[in-house]
């Protein structure tokens, strides 16, 4: 397979493969934070993780149309605004669906994964009436298309790059307000002890609201950025559900850390079976490995100890 | 819960469109002068009991309109439903008005069966236009067969299938995909492929019979790879790279739904300018409706090889796109299987003109050889072996999101489902 090749083209391929891994590794990341949040913290199972980051991905849509009629001379910028925008419109969906829904079914988690598939069928069935069932396209800034040429041989993709800085971006954010702020150190304190926490003056269900709509936030993020490298239709949500549980699990629930350290292990796994495998071997033998790991060590990678 | 629709009662929006698709159509259509009902005593053309009055016919849609198939079978509803009012303002057939019953197939296949169970048992249709996917036709085949039904499927498929039961109005695979290729070697001049397809039947099936034609039958040609990714995967640097490696002359793509739009954004992020040619992409399976949710400016470049494209520039096209379009919106795209499915109750009047009966036996006694020359791609013609007679073209697509036709074969291709020297 490599015989014809001089050592510059192959050593210019195999740099672009590992970039191509760092990218998955930022896209599954970026998939998975919310849900780490949510998950881990929280311990609610949202099955309509993909839908609240698909309504990130409408609100960019509407933003780029918007720019596009009413302010063609900032369109090169609009995407920041549609993120911002992104992450209000998902942490205001989670708010009001934690206060009308979740907080109801915190003692029955088997309840709540019914109740948000539910919700996610929901979500689907309004994002087919209001935008069509057709999948619509995003109109993405020029600068942020195309690829940049590293050397001649190396191109890497800009909009890889751009995701890959938001993900670093976003595990920043949330390391500082999950470890570093008062909000944080509340929710640590809720997931070790309710009762506890409680009786120490710390508003609970306020901030069980305020954890579940932050991580609904970020999945709105997630899907902004991806209108850049998916599709935006009624049920593209659902190709991400799969991947964004198998990296939360895997990486233990409750640890960001896990998270951060599966997206990266799952990521360049497949990214380098995909390579020299076929790219549905490549799938099987990825969740053949993580269902044999996850049988050794059923709490995942990382774990901290869970709110009984 | 049925959803059923009167033609009858349609809103006057729609009666105008209906009224401007009929004339403009009218002055190019052959019309069956004295299709009065009371010609066509109901005793006579329905002998074994179908949903037909003395001034009406019931016909079945059968698509999904919720579901993940919604955003392909959406298109194939409104032309069908633009048909048959086209058909209505002209007089109906046999003197009769076609009603249609509507059911949602809703992207699930055993609910497609159960659907065509009741259609054909309770509502005694008298045929049925419908199914998109293959899996959903393999579905609802047995139900046909068995209750002999007559079914009108639009979408370009993998062959391998003849049911006596079926009409199929779009292309199968040999049709579709060897003009390509011989087009792309001849005045491209290419010589290595990479095949790469959506993990199912369809594109698999494609792939083998475009690996078997450019091993046997292009001098010098070859296959550099060949690879496969499960449906709805949106990851595709990889493969990208991989492709970079082996350099390729052509890179023959069949992926399919939220796959596709991943696919295209990401190739032209990777800097593969299709515009260059370098290497060329040739696809069959993105028509003008997928390119709404890729992005023209994403698409720019690449051909298709399939059998109609909006684009046409022929009477019946401009008269069928204007028609449609007032109908549906201006906004509208109309792609292959649209216009497919445009085509099946057109055929299905002309076999039961021709067969004077409504009678399923009589209509498919009557189908091979029933001719359109009014089909927006043109002349089709139903074949023994109940595919449609076809030319195939060759689009480049444009970033305003439409096709550029630049090649079409001479004569009709003659469809082909079990084609000898490809299994």
């Amino acid at each position: 397979m490599f015989a014809d090749y001089s050592m510059a083209e192959l050593g210019a391929i195999f740099a672009m493969q590992g970039f191509a891994g760092l990218i998955l590794f930022s896209v599954f990341v970026l998939m998975a934070l919310g849900l780490a949040i949510i998950f881990g913290q929280m311990g609610v199972i949202n099955m309509a993780h993909g839908e609240f980051m698909i309504l990130g991905a409408y609100v960019t849509y509407l933003m780029s149309n918007l720019f596009a009629d009413f302010m063609p001379a900032l369109f090169s910028m609009y995407f920041f605004v549609a993120m911002i925008l992104a992450f209000i419109a998902s942490g205001l969906l989670g708010l009001f669906v934690e206060w009308a829904m979740i907080r109801h079914l915190y003692k029955r988690p088997l309840d709540t994964l019914l109740a948000t598939w539910g919700l996610s069928l929901i979500l689907q069935q309004t994002y087919r009436s209001v935008f069509g069932a057709r999948e619509v396209g995003v109109s993405i800034p020029d600068w942020m298309m195309g690829s940049l040429p590293l050397t001649d041989l190396i191109e890497v993709p800009i909009n890889g790059i751009f995701v890959m800085v938001l993900a670093v971006g976003i595990s920043l954010a949330v390391y500082i307000m999950m470890f570093r702020s008062r909000w944080g150190k509340q929710v640590r304190a809720i997931n070790q002890n309710r009762v506890m926490a409680g009786a120490v003056g710390i508003n609970t269900e306020w901030t069980d609201r305020l954890t579940f709509g932050i991580g609904c936030g970020v999945a709105g993020v997630a899907g902004s950025a991806f209108t850049m490298i998916g599709s935006t239709g009624p049920t593209a949500g659902q190709l991400y559900i799969v991947d964004t549980f198998l990296v939360v699990v895997f990486g233990g629930a409750g640890s960001l850390l896990g998270t951060i350290a599966s997206a990266f292990s799952i990521s360049q796994a497949q990214s380098i079976m995909e390579f020299f495998l076929s790219g549905s071997m490549a799938k099987v033998l990825t969740l053949l490995v993580v269902v044999g790991i996850l049988m050794i060590r059923p709490q995942g990678l990382f774990s901290l100890k869970l709110r009984k | 819960m049925s959803d059923e629709i009167s033609d009858n009662k349609t809103n006057g929006v729609s009666r105008r469109a209906v009224l401007a698709g009929g004339t403009a159509l009218t002055a190019s259509l052959f019309m069956p002068k004295g299709l009065r009902a009371a010609d066509f005593p109901t005793a006579e053309v329905n002998t074994t009991g179908l949903a037909v009055t003395d001034d009406t016919v019931t016909i079945g849609i059968l698509h999904s309109i919720t579901g993940t198939m919604a955003i392909s079978e959406t298109g194939s509803v409104q032309a069908e439903k633009l048909a048959i009012s086209q058909i209505n303002a002209q007089g109906g057939i046999l003197g009769r008005k076609i009603e249609y019953i509507q059911e949602d197939g809703a992207s699930d296949w055993p609910t497609f069966a159960e659907k065509a169970r009741k259609l054909l048992l309770n509502d005694k249709v008298a045929s049925v236009m419908g199914c998109w996917t293959s899996a959903s036709r393999k579905a609802v085949l047995p139900v046909f067969e068995q209750h002999n039904g007559f079914l009108y499927y639009p979408t370009f498929y993998e062959g391998l299938e003849e049911s006596p039961n079926v009409i199929y109005t779009g292309q199968e695979a040999t049709q579709q995909i060897i003009a390509g290729l011989d087009w792309v070697n001849q005045s491209k001049g290419a010589k290595t492929f990479y095949l790469l397809g959506s993990d199912y039947i369809w594109p698999r099936t494609s792939n083998k019979i475009a690996r078997k034609h450019i091993e046997n039958f292009m001098d010098g040609c070859k296959v550099v790879g060949e690879e496969y990714y499960p449906l709805g995967h949106t990851q595709f640097n990889s493969v990208i790279n991989k492709i970079r490696l082996r350099k390729p002359d052509v890179i023959y793509a069949i992926v399919v739904g939220g796959s596709n739009v991943a696919f295209y954004k990401q190739l032209k992020a990777a800097g593969i300018d299709m515009t260059q040619e370098k290497p060329l992409l040739l696809t069959i399976s993105v028509t003008e409706d997928e390119i709404r949710g890729i992005g023209g400016e994403n698409i720019d470049g690449a051909y298709a090889c399939m059998k109609y494209f909006q684009s046409l520039e022929n009477e019946n096209n401009l008269a069928f796109v204007a028609a449609f379009k007032e109908m549906w919106g201006d906004d509208m795209v109309i792609g292959d299987v649209t216009q497919a499915a445009y085509l099946g109750p057109w055929l299905w009047k002309a076999a039961v003109e021709k067969a004077g009966s409504f009678d399923v036996d009589k209509v498919r006694e009557a189908s091979p050889g029933v001719e359109l020359t009014t089909a927006p791609e043109g002349y089709v013609k139903v074949h023994e072996n109940h595919h449609l007679w076809s030319k195939t073209r060759v689009g480049r697509a444009q970033a305003d999101g439409q096709y550029e036709v630049v090649f079409e074969t001479a004569d009709l291709v003659e469809p082909d489902p079990f084609p000898e020297g490809y299994q």
